[in-house]
């Protein structure tokens, strides 16, 4: 057949990206380039390496210290004769900084100012504890980014199965092994059916599942809303607070370590989601044409596969993991009665953490732990510092800006221009 | 213009893109650059264009070192590139088009259009491009976007013209009268660099011709100089250009195809009222313009469009109105006109995509999940069969050249237990080297008692493959006729016209 006399170098070996993410090849690909062009900003931002997120996590943190320093009184007012003793000035730079980060060690990891060790370690487990709910939120929107939709519904997926988890919880009287995984798996019905109306839309009408799972937030806001004021559906009888009444406590995830810590069954949930999430992207044939949907779905469609089929059911494992977070919340964290604040804005930190975690399964686990420390210690920081706890947003928003621009964070390092893959 | 080109190299990385080329344009000359896809001649007029600075060498023109820091000092030193793919904005007239980016301004920057619209107009008549000014680029044929194009760099004065791969989209009409027009530039002095791998219009319209193979001139040719002989200059080896096969066997009736009828999304009829057979073992060519209904045609055969009426049977089975996937599973093999898009997940490695179609059961699935050993097995024996050059089964199939692409493609395709082989354009932008490897792996197939429909709109390829050759036009069939047809018959087939004392053949 090809008879060469020599071997042949690679006939179209890698070749170098511009910093548009272009690659340079010849015009044969260019139709292929353009259309990626379009794609590429999603892409970037959902494919890029570990390496730059590591970056884009350091440079939200550097620039969230200029904010604190800036907004420092004793910075402030050292500056003013900065001159005259530049000394003054400096300590209370380190102050300001050192004091802010380390109350926020002390908050999320360590607290070194107690002694007892279980004290001690127990701002992990409050990390750990906020971890779980983000983490099955940003596998919920990371799977659904490598099947190339963005799901910015998870706020109403939470909310629909915190409601639907917390109609289980008080009021069935069952015993704890029924009772509780009912709870769960109502809360992941009612999660994949909520998302998976924006699947199914698409699928079939072509809807733009952005605006859809947008719009679905309202109604499962005020579809809460307004089962939080009906006595037969939500509410608490007799109260006038739109509050459900507590959970039953075999509906409630058990603490793991003990009553000391408030870390409970969420976080373990949490693991064996992401070991699942891993195995369906990875190992299974319904994750690898999801994968191929999300990067060509006109080849999965020439190859016989269902695209919205393929999109309506990554919306229901989508919706079922935001699910598994808002009963997280219901079950877990706030027991005291479904309200409507259960998402506690998890809903949205999750695209977030799905940014952060490159929409892979382990990436999303380091993200959620990360972004869990922010919240943990956030409030720490607060506490000790009097620095807002606002600021813990800030710095998960630059995150995801620094992420959003590669260029950017690469030519703040002079990192070379990232190799075509 | 007389343009000369020293010593250019360019690496990116340690590739070296090109090696040390030389070569020059005189006015009033067309210059042909041969060579397959990925032997740097991109690269090359991209150095030229000011879009790469070279790492060595130099670029002269009218004994004039150039500097050139982007295209716009490339454009002022008077080249102008004719992309492949135009840079020309839809929804904007053809006399916007041609002003932007050189826009004549009137009192407080009201943009002067007349004078543009004039500059068009004068162009056009010059030339005899019968282009109006006034109409929106979206609106043209490609043809016709491509000589606004041409205007575009003549209405900055472009002495040089770089044409890349110019015909990659045009039909056999329209790339006659881009070869007449590039005559008619040559005539009017213009030095030309005509990019392209097509060796019929290199002997066509080439003054002179530089190959060049794997970043490196690898020699001059003449006009004169036989197919074979430019063929094996760029692809370094003897290339067998006909495709030998030997007359069919025929079976029974395998492929039955009655009153097809396909209505697209806009609610044009594209296939009207085709009725066809195909016997096991034979080729059936369907030839055509692009855009008279072929790419209709196959998919409606693979279950891709939605609205289709008439007929479908394969080996007695009613494929129409199945999904996509049952007419594969029932072993229709298919490759897709283009690969980019219908055939390949770019970001897919090799081996993910050959169990693209295979992704529901055996060999590569075992209760919902992957078989990831019996892929790499299977990968990494296809690779070989099918000679893909890449450097192993996890390469990404975007960083594949256009030619190891489609042996992808084909290699998947083959692989399966086929009852037919539906191959629309199967070596459209691929090298000589792969054309003559699928060509090869097409009439296998056909040898082993599988009836295939070829869809190409290059008359060479029909010739070459055919046993019986179908002429679409609007979507009708004009005749199904002999493969040893003349092609003056086949080309006025292609305009709808039947000739008078044409005999159709049943097989």
């Amino acid at each position: 057949m090809n008879d060469t006399d020599k071997p042949q170098p690679d006939p179209q070996p890698d070749r170098p990206e511009d910093s548009a993410g272009q690659t340079l090849t010849e015009p044969a690909t260019e139709d292929r380039q353009q259309e990626e062009r379009s794609r590429s900003v999603l892409r970037e931002i959902v494919s890029g390496d570990a390496m730059a997120g590591v970056l884009a996590v350091f440079l939200a943190v550097f620039v969230g210290s200029v904010m604190i320093a800036a907004t420092d009184e004793g910075v402030r007012e050292t500056a003013s004769y900065i001159t005259a003793r530049p000394s003054d000035f400096f300590t209370a730079l380190w102050d300001a900084i050192s004091g802010a980060y380390s109350a926020m060690f002390r908050g999320s990891v360590f607290n070194y100012l107690l002694t007892e060790p279980a004290q001690q370690w127990r701002p992990l487990t409050e990390t750990l504890k906020f971890a779980g709910p983000l983490i099955l939120g940003g596998l919920g929107v990371g799977l659904a980014f490598r099947a190339s939709l963005f799901n910015i519904g998870g706020r109403g997926q939470m909310l629909v199965a915190g409601g639907a988890a917390g109609y289980v919880g008080f009021q069935f009287d069952l015993p704890t092994v029924v009772h509780l995984p009912l709870a769960l798996i109502v809360a992941m019905v009612a999660g994949a059916l909520w998302g998976g109306i924006a699947g199914l839309l698409k699928a079939r009408t072509g809807a733009h599942e952005v605006i859809v799972t947008i719009m679905l937030n309202y109604v499962a806001y005020y579809l809460l809303f307004y089962a939080l004021t009906k006595e037969w559906l939500l509410k608490t009888p007799g109260s006038v607070n739109p509050k459900s009444p507590p959970m039953k406590e075999t509906a409630i995830l058990p603490k793991v370590l003990g009553d000391q810590f408030n870390l409970h069954l969420g976080f373990i949930i949490a693991l064996v989601a992401v070991g699942v999430a891993w195995w369906l992207l990875n190992r299974s044939t319904l994750g690898y044409r999801i994968r191929a949907v999300g990067e060509n779905p006109h080849a999965a469609r020439a190859s016989g596969i269902n695209v919205g089929m393929t999109y309506t059911i990554v919306m229901m494992i989508a919706g079922s993991l935001l699910g598994l977070a808002g009963a997280n919340q219901v079950l877990g964290t706030v027991t005291s009665g479904v309200s409507l604040d259960l998402d506690a804005s998890i809903g949205f930190d999750a695209i977030t953490v799905a940014l952060l975690g490159r929409s892979k399964p382990l990436g999303i686990l380091a993200a959620g732990i990360l972004f869990g420390a922010l919240k943990a210690g956030g409030f720490t920081m607060q506490a000790s510092e009097n620095i807002s706890v606002d600021l813990v947003l800030v710095v998960q928003s630059l995150i995801v800006l620094f992420l959003a621009a590669p260029p950017l964070v690469r030519a703040i390092f002079r990192l070379p221009a990232q190799e075509a893959k | 213009m007389r343009l000369v080109l020293r010593g250019i190299t360019k690496r990116f990385g340690s590739v070296v893109a090109n090696d040390s080329i030389s070569l020059s344009v005189e006015p009033g000359e067309i210059h042909c650059l041969l060579g397959e896809n990925g032997a740097g001649k991109s690269t090359l007029m991209n150095v030229l264009y000011g879009l790469y600075k070279a790492d060595e060498g130099e670029i002269e023109l009218d004994g004039e070192v150039q500097h050139f820091t982007g295209p716009g000092d490339a454009m002022a030193a008077g080249i102008g590139m004719v992309h492949q793919h135009f840079m020309l904005i839809p929804v904007f007239s053809v006399a916007e088009n041609v002003m932007l980016g050189n826009e004549t301004t009137g009192f407080a920057g009201t943009l002067d259009l007349d004078a543009s619209r004039a500059r068009v107009t004068e162009i056009s008549d010059r030339f005899g491009f019968h282009v109006d000014p006034d109409a929106l680029v979206e609106d043209l044929p490609v043809g016709v976007q491509q000589r606004v194009e041409i205007i575009k760099a003549l209405s900055r004065d472009a002495e040089l013209l770089v044409f890349d791969e110019p015909t990659a989209v045009l039909t056999p009409q329209e790339t006659d009268e881009l070869m007449e027009i590039m005559r008619q530039l040559k005539e009017a002095g213009k030095a030309i660099v005509f990019i392209t791998h097509k060796l019929r219009e290199v002997r066509a319209v080439a003054d002179r011709i530089t190959v060049i193979r794997l970043g490196k001139v690898v020699g001059e040719a003449e006009p004169t100089a036989s197919n074979a002989e430019l063929a094996s200059m760029m692809v370094g080896r003897p290339v067998e250009l006909t495709v030998h096969k030997d007359a069919p066997t025929l079976g029974a009736d395998a492929l039955v195809v009655k009153d097809l009828r396909v209505t697209d999304l806009a609610g044009h009829r594209q296939v009207d009222g085709l009725s066809f057979t195909i016997r096991a073992g034979e080729v059936l060519c369907v030839a055509g313009v692009q855009g008279n209904g072929q790419t209709e045609l196959t998919e409606a055969l693979l279950g891709l469009q939605d609205d289709v009426s008439g007929s479908i049977t394969l080996d007695g089975e009613e494929l129409v109105g199945r999904s996509t996937r049952r007419i594969l599973d029932a072993g229709v093999g298919f490759i897709p006109e283009d690969r980019q898009v219908d055939g390949l997940v770019p970001n897919f490695t090799i081996a993910e995509n050959l169990m693209l179609n295979r992704s529901f059961k055996s060999p590569f699935v075992k209760n919902g999940s992957l078989r990831l050993g019996a892929l790499r097995e299977f990968a990494q024996k296809k690779l070989k069969e099918y000679d893909v050059r890449a450097r192993d089964i996890d390469s990404l199939a975007a960083n594949l050249s256009g030619g190891n692409q489609q042996k992808v493609v084909v290699a998947r395709e083959l692989s399966r237990e086929l009852r037919l082989l539906v191959a629309a354009q199967p070596t459209r932008g691929v090298d000589v080297g792969s054309i003559e490897f699928i060509h090869k792996q097409i009439v296998a197939t056909r040898d082993s008692g599988i009836p295939v429909l070829v869809v190409s709109t290059e008359l060479d390829e029909v010739v070459a493959l055919a046993d019986r050759i179908m002429v679409l036009y609007r979507g009708r069939v004009v005749g199904i006729v002999p493969a040893d047809t003349p092609r003056e018959t086949l080309g006025l087939m292609m305009t709808g016209e039947r000739p008078k004392d044409l005999k159709d053949v049943a097989s």
